[in-house]
């Protein structure tokens, strides 16, 4: 593409692009549900809840065996190989794995 | 740049609640009965967007008051500079009608661990929380409210009761203290102490603030009540009790409902604020 | 004596640390479970900070599951700062290194995309560009003008469908995500962000328009990687972001 026609290719596209800004906005997309957002991230001063919570148990976060139950909407995501070789992105087993040190 | 925002220079001596985000619509339709609003001031620390542009809309209506969490000023090591400096900041801009902070440290070896931790209540500490303290009125040029914690647990070195150590604080450094009615009486039960004798020997005079906050209840390892300060539910009837003992002392304060977990409609902190608001109204004036 | 801060930090993040020496009940009994309060609290409050910050990520792996690499990220990986706000920067590259998820590869990306929406969520408003001041501009000025972009925009680049797998996560009744590779565009037009799907060499063009690039050499960026390189449908997603907040033409551009 020459320089000249390049110019008027981008004057066009912005031509273009201002007639779509100004008119009525476009509804906004509406997959923002998750995200919280007068919600996101708050520091506050209470307490949790007690003592009794897995929270403050040991058992969370000692030992070496960590199980994953099996559940999550990652199971329903079925990805054939990518570019890249992987594997397919399956579902979580319920597997021992030994955690990184 | 943001505009200052200086209408309300004191808190007024009437209810007000800790403002949470999903009630901003509900509190410009009606406030009533609350008369000034609470932020935690690590929540307003973005460089813009939503939260802040409902901060700069309610401080035109309602006196602010700036409640910081997350300073540290019982740490071992010296403040945070950087948060020293978000704080003036937060303070210079907005001209907030109070600045209060905890009596707690939450901050090590630069972890921030997100609550409010105890300290023993020693001459070593009472040096170093003056010291913070002083640094703290320095960079916001303005006094500061220390409030006391709740406390589930004691430390054996301390050799000051803490209205004995807030008293010292307060001499020391000139700052007010803010007294939280619920934590005076969950720490009390958990440790075994009168809460009217803990309220009797507390400097009252000092007093530029007063907070009353739900609870839960636990127990310890013998089967002793142990008190969660959960914000999560309505104030308990005997801190209410607590609450009328205060105020028959101390006279009329500035009287916020903290509520932070399970954070209930509008009207629901609307009816506990008009509950503060009945029992300030029984002050002799 | 007192246990030191940093015994005391130690223990409240080590449940298997022993409960410091020096607490009690007040009656002279040994502190016990009371210090589980503080680890409690310590523990869920972080925890809850990345519930709400990655909700895709906790609605992929599930909540159960969610809550278990929580408590292990927030162990080794306490706020640097007391912003709870920005909890969370390392979380994705925790996620990619975690050996459990290791078969879930694209946790990373997806929870980059939600660190990046919370950035934009809290980053410094700027008014958008006047519409007459881009029309008024010659097409040679236009073309060799640089633009400004808004604080709140963000580009992601992922190898894997991450706008598809969030809009999957985030929402039961949205499509399947296909096997591409997919870039993704935050703008927050007002308060909340837009997260949008761009198009074939949409993120080059943008991440040219960042380092100061030309429009010019932003479009011959862009046609390098993807011949239909479509730039008015480019120009409308951050107009309608109201992500353009300046615009440069060469003879206001400072050196």
């Amino acid at each position: 593409m020459s320089k000249t026609m390049k110019t008027v290719a981008i004057a066009g596209a912005m031509t273009a692009a201002l007639t779509a800004y100004s008119s009525p906005a476009a509804a906004q997309d509406a997959k923002e549900k998750c995200y919280g957002v007068s919600l996101a991230g708050q520091n506050d001063c209470k307490a949790g809840a007690g003592t009794t919570c897995a929270g403050s148990s040991t058992v969370d976060y000692q030992g070496n065996a960590w199980t994953l139950v099996p559940e999550g909407t990652c199971a329903d995501i079925d990805l054939p190989a990518m570019a890249d070789g992987s594997e397919r992105m399956g579902s979580l087993e319920p597997l021992d794995r030994d955690l990184p040190s | 740049m943001l505009d200052a925002v200086s209408h309300f220079p004191t808190l007024p001596a009437g209810p007000g609640v800790g403002y949470k985000p999903q009630h901003f619509t509900a509190i410009l339709d009606d406030p009533r009965p609350v008369e000034w609003l609470e932020i935690h001031a690590e929540n307003y620390m973005g460089d813009g967007g939503r939260p802040l542009a409902q901060l700069r809309h309610l401080a035109e209506q309602f006196p602010i008051s700036v409640h910081g969490v997350g300073l540290s000023i019982g740490g071992e090591g010296r403040l945070d500079p950087d948060h020293l400096s978000r704080l003036r900041y937060l303070c210079d801009w907005l001209q907030p009608a109070s600045f209060s902070e905890h009596l707690a440290w939450s901050t090590h070896d630069s972890h921030f661990l997100n609550d409010l931790l105890p300290l023993p209540y020693t001459g070593e500490t009472l040096t170093r929380v003056a010291d913070h303290i002083d640094a703290l009125q320095e960079t916001i040029g303005r006094k500061m409210l220390l409030e006391n914690p709740s406390s589930y647990l004691a430390f054996d070195e301390s050799t000051y009761s803490e209205t004995e150590f807030l008293t010292e604080v307060a001499r020391r450094t000139g700052c007010g203290l803010l007294l939280d009615v619920n934590n005076v009486f969950v720490s009390a039960t958990n440790l075994d102490l009168d809460p009217r004798a803990y309220i009797d020997a507390f400097p009252l005079a000092q007093v530029g603030e007063i907070h009353l906050g739900g609870h839960d209840e636990d127990h310890d390892d013998h089967g002793a009540p142990l008190l969660i300060d959960s914000h999560g539910r309505e104030v308990a009837d005997p801190v209410w009790a607590l609450l009328d003992h205060t105020l028959a002392r101390a006279g009329a304060r500035p009287l916020l409902i903290e509520w932070d977990s399970d954070v209930p409609d509008w009207h629901v902190l609307a009816a506990e604020a008009q509950r503060a608001a009945n029992a300030l109204q029984q002050v002799p004036a | 004596m007192s246990p030191t801060q940093t015994v005391f930090h130690r223990a409240l993040l080590d449940g298997s640390a022993p409960i410091p020496d020096g607490l009690s009940d007040g009656q002279g009994r040994a502190a016990g479970r009371r210090f589980d309060v503080y680890r409690n609290n310590v523990a869920v409050s972080l925890t809850e900070a990345l519930e709400v910050g990655f909700p895709a990520i906790r609605s992929l792996i599930g909540p159960e599951n969610f809550k278990k690499v929580a408590g292990l990220y927030l162990r080794q990986h306490p706020p640097s700062t007391p912003m709870i706000m920005q909890y969370g920067t390392e979380f994705p590259d925790f996620l990619e290194r975690f050996a459990p998820l290791s078969h879930l590869r694209y946790l990373g990306d997806v929870a980059r995309l939600e660190q990046a929406q919370r950035e934009a969520y809290h980053a410094a408003d700027r008014a958008p560009v006047e519409a007459d001041r881009l029309e008024r501009l010659s097409p040679d000025l236009m073309a060799q003008a640089r633009l400004e972009l808004a604080p709140a925009l963000r580009v992601l680049r992922s190898p894997w469908p991450v706008h598809g797998i969030w809009r999957y996560a985030c929402d039961g009744g949205a499509p399947k995500p296909s096997a591409v590779a997919e870039d993704v565009l935050i703008t927050r037009p007002e308060f909340d962000p837009v997260v949008q799907l761009l198009p074939p060499g949409g993120a080059v063009f943008v991440t040219a328009l960042l380092s100061a690039q030309s429009l010019s050499d932003a479009v011959d960026a862009a046609l390098g990687e993807a011949q239909d390189f479509d730039l008015a449908g480019m120009l409308s997603l951050l107009l309608t972001g109201r992500a353009i907040t300046a615009i440069f033409p060469p003879k206001e551009q400072a050196t």
